[in-house]
């Protein structure tokens, strides 16, 4: 405990925060912070040896008072241009090499049982996350939303796909960007070394612009043991709890189940024991990408994250009130132009809820953890 | 020759008609240069308010949606709407002078390229006041660009990129047919100052890479207005073709604005070294072949786009090669002051400083071609960082030298070298303010084109250093502004005579400002830097000896153009006509139709009579008055 605000001094003096690429959580995000190093260096190199040569011709050759003689009209040098030629394209072919290298491993595709492949969909201004390879009963998978949960030294392959424009998944300390187009799977390659602690992420954005709200669609990473990534992911593959008719919670469940499950789906079990997902049905993309989207982020397991709105605010009741009453007050939408018909959707509309009603409903997610 | 100004104007010369119908390669130039000033006012008062908002974590003195007009306007206008036409009011002033030319090859095409640039520029901003201005970033990127078709915003970025390319292409075939048709005799085309050969490359730049994004805005129009599934990926469209038409014309556009600047740079290196400019013929082959290998880059720009590792590997050879002409470039710059004699007058100080920038933006380039080093930087403020260093410490220093250097020929007045000494050191220190920080903000994982950041990332400090270098970029060119105003406008600068640096090029055998037809005598050209060596000799050292003043006279052996009053009666030159500004604005007219459809089909029908009207009467105009 002592340690962190040392750390975070640290911090503060290298200017670097947690999204920096300058220090990487894993081998990936290592590998390609090395050709940075060595690309740094070499460019500092030829920065000083360039500015070294410069300032000091400004300075030997400047114009001195009382000197009326004329220099001498060198008009070239041969030799030194095909000096220069051979320098430049011998520090180049030093660059390249490393560089193609370094390009084919972090494309490389990753081979095993024990890669875990996560299905990725950009959407605005949220990120979709499917973990196709865990199934819960009757073979439903896990979803979830913004907060990617992934084991430590694991190797994570995200096939991606976009519901709308292209967007563009990016977590600095762990591998480069990867764009995320629509009509196109492309993929990107996650490891990571140590588990993070509770409530410190590693954070990731987009990076291609896509529109209002780009800056506010955001990407946490947490990282688990193993234990603890098998434990989170049992949670999040039981359903919550559909609250009993005439019971407190049920006013926010009418409520929702009319309004919210337009656009999200809920898994839930009722008091009979039975479990029905609710809202609006995956739909598949396009003929050649079997990635199934959702209209609006699974709300099953809302409060087991820290942060909604695509990692921007933190979760609690009164964050979660003020944007349900309002959700342009927090975050640039265009509910307005939302054509659910057509599997669009640029935002969450204010549903016109009273502040009784919001009450009930936040009452209500507060209990799906 | 007397240092009186000598002006030939008849009386129509005078008044806004004058200026409408001009026909004048320099009048063109000027217009250019005026509107690219009051354009690159307009973007960077915007480009301010992006730096105000980002001055703190989560401000709001933008929202959003004002936010992401501003920076897709700010990038917009300094493109298009700047650098491009400061780069052609240089040429089109300079370029004639420069080969020994009248005018250029289609004066009247000339007027019209101007009239075009200036009335799309018009449009788009027009959009400010019609419901909001383009938000989809410069590149506009599909299906983005093509996502909200209610909204007309980025139609008028559509079609004001299109009739902005129809200008440029005009303007190019008029720059190209005048260096292979204009030159004076002995002009050869290595006799030709760098300039010169850099408007030329630029020339064909454009012809060779305007028509893909033509092809590439037309298809977003398509996909826009009329249901065309170009860009749509759910109908089997393709996003990603848009960034490849995009960029087969968006990276020689890069050289299309850094060429021109480091034309100027290789004039105003040597004069104030008092040196030619070192390896001549290696800096004019870097610059043609910068033109060609640019060609053979644009998919750098798509490194995280998932083209496959083999075409990502291609690319970045491919950049990296193109650093090696670039490299070519920065050594004789160094060699040319190397041995000189330099004087640290404001037109070189910007040069200088354009030298020590462009070095910087040239090696934060090799390091976006080291592609796993790239996925990390791509779409960062490190990118905003090294495309400013290139074109902002790069191209605009390299200009705002030229306007210092070529000020004195414009208006026969010299800027205020205290001023422009002042305004020197606080845009290199304002620049560097504002732009130094953002690599490592690119670095620590600051996306561009994020309206606001949270607290916690470590962005805070170096963004507000940065909005305090924008602010004293805005004091520095303030004070360019009032230099230029009470220099020329006041009337309160230095009167110079027709050579005041020791010019060594033609420009400056002639009046300051020059005559209509500005050559009395069209000059004979024995040598590169004819001028100097008319001035110069060299000794058994090689160092350079004035030849004593030599009066003209029949016989004489010394052919100095101008050192001779010649007889200017009897100089063709074009008549001013008002048809082309005419016919680009029917054009203008069309494109504001085609923004508003299908409403916009009665102004279509308006501009296209308009438009013809200009042809025909362009085309049947006699040339029948005479200067």
């Amino acid at each position: 405990m002592r340690v962190a605000p040392v750390m975070l001094l640290l911090a503060a003096c290298s200017g670097s925060g947690p999204q920096t690429a300058l220090e990487p959580q894993g081998p990936i995000g290592r590998d390609i912070d090395g050709l940075w190093d060595l690309v740094l260096m070499l460019a500092t190199f030829v920065f000083v040896l360039v500015m070294a040569l410069l300032v000091w011709a400004m300075w030997r050759y400047r114009e001195r008072p009382g000197d009326e003689s004329e220099p001498k009209q060198l008009h070239g040098s041969s030799v030194i241009e095909i000096g220069g030629v051979v320098f430049s394209v011998v520090l180049l072919a030093f660059i390249s090499v490393p560089t193609v290298r370094g390009l084919l491993d972090i494309r490389e595709v990753p081979e095993g049982d024990d890669v875990l492949q996560i299905q990725v969909t950009g959407h605005q201004w949220w990120w979709e996350f499917e973990y196709i390879n865990e199934t819960g009963p009757g073979g439903s998978t896990l979803i979830t939303a913004n907060e990617l949960h992934i084991p430590e030294d694991v190797t994570v392959y995200l096939s991606m796909t976009s519901a709308d424009v292209i967007h563009s998944f990016w977590i600095p300390a762990l591998n480069g960007k990867r764009d995320v187009v629509p009509g196109r799977v492309t993929n990107l390659s996650l490891i990571a070394d140590d588990p993070t602690p509770p409530g410190e992420p590693i954070p990731g954005q987009c990076a291609e612009f896509c529109g209002l709200a780009h800056a506010d669609m955001r990407i946490k990473v947490h990282v688990h043991t193993a234990a603890d990534y098998a434990t989170w992911v049992d949670e999040q593959l039981a359903p919550s709890a559909q609250p009993a008719p005439e019971t407190p919670l049920d006013a926010g469940w009418q409520t929702f189940s009319t309004l919210c499950t337009a656009c999200h789906q809920v898994t839930l079990e009722d008091v009979e024991g039975e479990v029905t997902t609710h809202g609006p049905e995956l739909h598949i993309m396009s003929d050649d990408i079997e990635f199934r989207s959702s209209f609006g982020p699974n709300l099953t397991h809302l409060f087991s994250r820290d942060t909604f709105g695509s990692g921007t605010f933190t979760l609690d009741a009164d964050h979660l009130s003020q944007w349900i009453d309002n959700p342009e007050s927090l975050k640039p939408m265009m509910p307005d132009r939302n054509d659910l018909a057509n599997g669009k959707v640029l935002g969450m509309p204010d549903l016109g809820l009273n502040p009784t009603e919001i009450e009930e409903v936040v009452d209500l997610l507060e209990t799906w953890r | 020759m007397s240092g009186e100004v000598q002006t030939i104007r008849s009386p129509g010369d005078r008044g806004v008609w004058a200026w409408i119908t001009t026909v004048d390669h320099k009048r063109i130039g000027l217009l250019y240069a005026v509107s690219a000033a009051a354009f690159f006012f307009i973007g960077g008062l915007e480009a301010l308010l992006v730096r105000t908002q980002l001055f703190g974590p989560n401000l709001e003195v933008l929202s959003a949606e004002a936010y992401n007009q501003l920076f897709t306007m700010h990038g917009l206008t300094m493109v298009f709407l700047v650098v491009m036409p400061v780069a052609a009011a240089f040429t089109n002033y300079f370029l004639p002078i420069l080969i020994g030319a009248r005018d250029v090859a289609f004066p009247r095409l000339n007027a019209f390229s101007y009239w075009l640039f200036l009335f799309s520029g018009l449009l788009i901003y027009s959009s400010f006041v019609l419901g909001g201005a383009p938000d989809g970033a410069w590149v506009g990127y599909a299906p983005l660009s093509t996502q909200l078709t209610e909204v007309v915003r980025m139609d008028f970025w559509t079609i004001g990129l299109s009739t902005l390319g129809v200008s440029s292409i005009a303007a190019s075939a008029n720059f190209i047919a005048t260096v292979f048709t204009m030159r004076a005799p002995g002009m050869t085309m290595l006799r030709m100052p760098v300039f010169a050969w850099m408007s030329l490359v630029v020339a064909f730049l454009l012809i060779f890479s305007l028509p893909s994004v033509a092809i590439g805005l037309f298809q977003l129009f398509l996909d826009r207005n009329f249901g065309a599934l170009f860009y749509a990926a759910d109908a089997g469209g393709d996003p990603l073709l848009w960034q490849h038409l995009f960029w087969i014309f968006g990276h020689p556009e890069v050289y299309v604005l850094i060429l021109p600047a480091m034309g100027i740079v290789s004039e105003v290196l040597p004069t104030f070294s008092r040196k030619p400019l070192f390896g001549y013929p290696f800096v004019v082959f870097s610059g043609a072949a910068i033109g060609f290998i640019g060609f053979g880059v644009w998919s750098h720009h798509m490194f995280t786009s998932g083209m496959g590792p083999i075409a990502e590997a291609g690319f970045g050879v491919a950049t990296m090669i193109i650093a090696v002409p670039t490299g070519v470039k920065i050594f004789n710059w160094i060699g040319t002051i190397w041995g000189g004699k330099i004087k640290f007058n404001t037109p070189m100080l910007f040069s200088l400083a354009f030298v020590a920038m462009f070095v910087i933006g040239g090696l934060s380039g090799v390091t976006h071609a080291v592609v796993p080093s790239d996925t990390q930087q791509h779409d960062t403020y490190y990118v905003v960082a090294h495309f400013h260093y290139v074109l902002f410490g790069g191209a605009v220093f390299g200009y705002v030298s030229g306007v210092y250097y070529w000020f004195p020929k414009w208006t026969g007045r010299k800027l205020n070298e205290v001023l422009g000494k002042v305004h020197f050191w606080l845009a290199l220190i304002g620049f560097n303010l504002t732009f130094g920080p953002m690599h490592i903000l690119g670095l620590n994982g600051m996306p561009r084109r994020t309206y606001r950041y949270p607290e916690g990332l470590g962005w805070a400090n170096w963004n507000a250093v940065a909005t305090i270098g924008a602010y004293t970029i805005l004091v520095a060119f303030l004070i360019f502004a009032w230099n230029i105003v009470r220099t020329h406008f006041l009337a309160k600068g230095e009167r110079v005579g027709n050579d005041p640096w020791d010019g060594r090029t033609l420009e400056w055998t002639i009046p300051s400002p020059p005559p209509v037809h500005n050559f009395d005598e069209t000059p004979i050209v024995h040598s590169l830097d004819d001028f100097w060596h008319q001035k110069y000799a060299e000794n058994e050292e090689g160092r350079a000896v004035r030849i004593p003043a030599v009066t003209g006279g029949a016989g004489d052996d010394v052919d100095w153009p101008g050192a001779e009053p010649g007889t200017p009666e009897g100089i063709h030159m074009p008549s001013p006509s008002y048809y082309p500004a005419l016919s680009s604005l029917g054009i203008a007219i069309t494109g504001a139709g085609l923004i508003y459809l299908p409403w916009g089909f009665a102004a279509i029908g308006v501009g296209v009579v308009v438009m013809i009207w200009g042809l025909f009467g362009w085309s049947l105009e006699p040339v029948t008055k005479e200067h």
